[in-house]
C-alpha cells in the first residue's frame, strides 16, 4: 500500500502552549517533556465519519429546544469551515456548548449564584454543508466568574468541537465576541502566543446575518489543518 | 472584519468543565465495535491522572481504531469497503469520579504503516480536560505483544518510556486492559505531535 498524504503541521505560535501558568489548572496538567513529532500514517489521515442521522432541525437551533423561548439576547453565529488551503470542509460535525445569558451552565459542577433558565441547555450540533457552511442560532452567553485568580471572569463564550477529516484534524475551541474588555484579562484567550491567531477566535458582528427585528448575526470562520498536498487519485 | 483569505489556523482552546453538555451527555460512545464484530472481544479501563497522581474527574477520552484486520472506516483508507461494518471505530467518553472510564471493543489489527512497514494493533487517542489547552495526543498499544517490537512509531519512543503506551492485560479478569494517562510527573505518558 502507498504511502498517505500527511497534513500540514502548524506554526506553533498559533496554539496555545499546554502548560501557561496564568492558567493554574495547566500546572498539573500539561506535560512537562517534550512531544514526540508522529509522522502520519493511516491512523493519523483517518478519523470518525458522522452522518445526519441523529442530528435534528432543533439540535442547531438552541432557543426552540423547549417549551418556551430561552431568555437573553438572540443571535445567529453563522460561519464557514475550510482548511489552511481555503478548501471547504463539508458535512463535518460541530458540536457547541454553552452558558445561559445569566452565565450559568446546566451542568452539576457550576456553583455560580445565577439563575438557571428552564428553557435553555446550551447544547448546539450540526454538519456542515457541501460548501463547509454551518449556521445556529442561540442566545449570547453571559460572563462568569471563575477561580483561577482573584477577581477572575471568563469573557462570555461559545465552545466548539469539530472532527474534520481526520484524527489530525481534531479540534476544540471557543468562539468569542468583539470588543470585550475580559479577552485582555482572560489567562485561556491569552494562552494563544500569536495575536493574529488570537483574533481568530474572536467573531464579528455580521450586519448580513442579522435579521431584522428578530436576532443580531456574529460570522465565525475555522480554519483546520489541511493536506499537505492534493492526495493522488487514480 | 477580517481578510478572507487570511487562513492563520483556529488555535485550540480547552474543553473546560462544561464539555459533558456538548459532547457526552447525550453523546458518549462507549461501544466502538457492537457484539457482532469480529475479533477478540476486550474492555479498554482508561484512567487519567494529573501531576500529583490524583484522578481527573473531568477529562473526556476519545479513541479512534482499525478493525480486526487493521481497516479504518474512512475513504482515505483504500480497503474501507471490505471493513467489518460492526466496528465503527470510534468512541468517546467522560471519565468518572474515579478517573475511570471504560470502552467495549474488540483489538484491532494491524494497520499499515508508511514505507512497506506494519503497525503494531493500537487505538489513537484524544485527551481534553479543564486545564488542558489543547487536545493531548497518544496511542495505546497491547503490552507484551510481539508486533510491538517491528512498530514504525514505537521505534520514535526513547524504549524506556515505551511501558507509559502500554496497556496492561487484568490477570484476573480475561479481557480487559488496564491504561493510565499520566498527564506530567512520575511515569508521564508519552504523548504525541500528530
Amino acid at each position: 500500500m502507498s504511502d498517505v498524504t500527511p497534513y500540514r503541521r502548524q506554526d506553533p505560535d498559533t496554539q496555545p502552549s499546554s502548560l501557561y501558568p496564568p492558567y493554574r489548572a495547566t500546572i498539573r496538567r500539561s506535560p512537562q517533556l517534550p512531544l514526540i513529532v508522529l509522522p502520519h500514517t493511516l491512523s493519523e489521515v483517518t478519523g470518525p465519519v458522522y452522518g445526519k442521522a441523529g442530528i435534528s432541525e432543533t439540535d442547531r437551533d438552541l432557543t426552540r429546544q423547549h417549551a418556551g423561548e430561552p431568555l437573553g439576547q438572540r443571535i445567529i453565529v453563522r460561519g464557514r469551515v475550510v482548511d489552511d488551503g481555503g478548501r471547504p470542509v463539508p458535512d463535518t460535525l460541530v458540536e457547541i456548548w454553552q452558558a445561559n445569558s445569566a452565565g450559568r451552565y446546566i451542568h452539576k459542577k457550576d456553583e455560580h449564584l445565577a439563575p438557571l433558565d428552564p428553557n435553555f441547555t446550551g447544547t448546539g450540533r450540526t454538519l456542515t454543508d457541501a460548501h463547509g457552511n454551518y449556521e445556529f442560532v442561540t442566545i449570547k452567553p453571559g460572563a462568569y466568574p471563575w477561580e483561577n485568580h482573584d477577581n477572575a471572569w471568563r469573557p462570555p463564550h461559545i465552545h466548539f468541537s469539530l472532527f474534520g477529516n481526520a484524527f489530525a484534524t481534531r479540534l476544540v475551541t471557543q468562539m468569542y465576541f468583539p470588543e470585550d474588555p475580559l479577552l485582555a484579562l482572560d489567562p485561556i484567550f491569552q494562552s494563544i502566543p500569536q495575536e493574529r491567531a488570537r483574533q481568530r477566535l474572536v467573531s464579528a458582528f455580521d450586519l448580513d446575518s442579522t435579521k431584522p427585528g428578530w436576532a443580531l448575526g456574529f460570522r465565525f470562520d475555522l480554519i483546520l489543518r489541511g493536506p499537505e498536498a492534493t492526495p493522488f487519485e487514480g | 472584519m477580517r481578510d478572507s483569505t487570511d487562513l492563520t489556523p483556529t488555535p485550540a482552546q480547552t474543553a473546560g468543565p462544561y464539555f459533558h453538555l456538548g459532547c457526552t451527555t447525550t453523546r458518549s460512545v462507549a461501544c466502538i465495535a457492537g457484539p457482532e464484530a469480529r475479533g477478540e472481544r476486550i474492555r479498554l479501563i482508561c484512567r487519567v491522572l494529573d501531576g500529583d497522581g490524583a484522578a481527573i474527574d473531568d477529562a473526556m477520552i476519545e479513541i479512534w481504531q482499525a478493525d480486526s484486520e487493521g481497516r479504518y472506516n474512512h475513504p482515505a483508507d483504500s480497503r474501507a469497503k471490505g471493513r467489518d461494518p460492526a466496528c465503527n471505530g470510534f468512541g468517546r467518553l467522560a471519565t468518572d469520579a474515579a478517573g475511570t472510564c471504560v470502552f467495549s471493543t474488540i483489538k484491532p489489527g494491524r494497520a499499515p504503516g508508511n514505507n512497506d512497514t506494519l503497525q503494531a494493533p493500537h487505538f489513537n487517542v484524544s485527551v481534553f480536560a479543564r486545564g488542558v489547552l489543547k487536545r493531548l495526543a497518544t496511542r495505546i498499544y497491547f503490552a507484551n505483544d510481539p508486533a510491538n517490537n517491528m512498530d514504525p512509531i514505537l521505534a520514535l519512543v526513547p524504549e524506556e518510556r515505551r511501558s507509559t503506551l502500554m496497556a496492561f492485560s487484568d490477570p484476573h479478569r480475561p479481557g480487559d486492559w488496564h491504561f493510565d494517562v499520566r498527564l506530567c510527573g512520575k511515569d508521564e505518558t508519552v504523548f504525541f505531535d500528530v
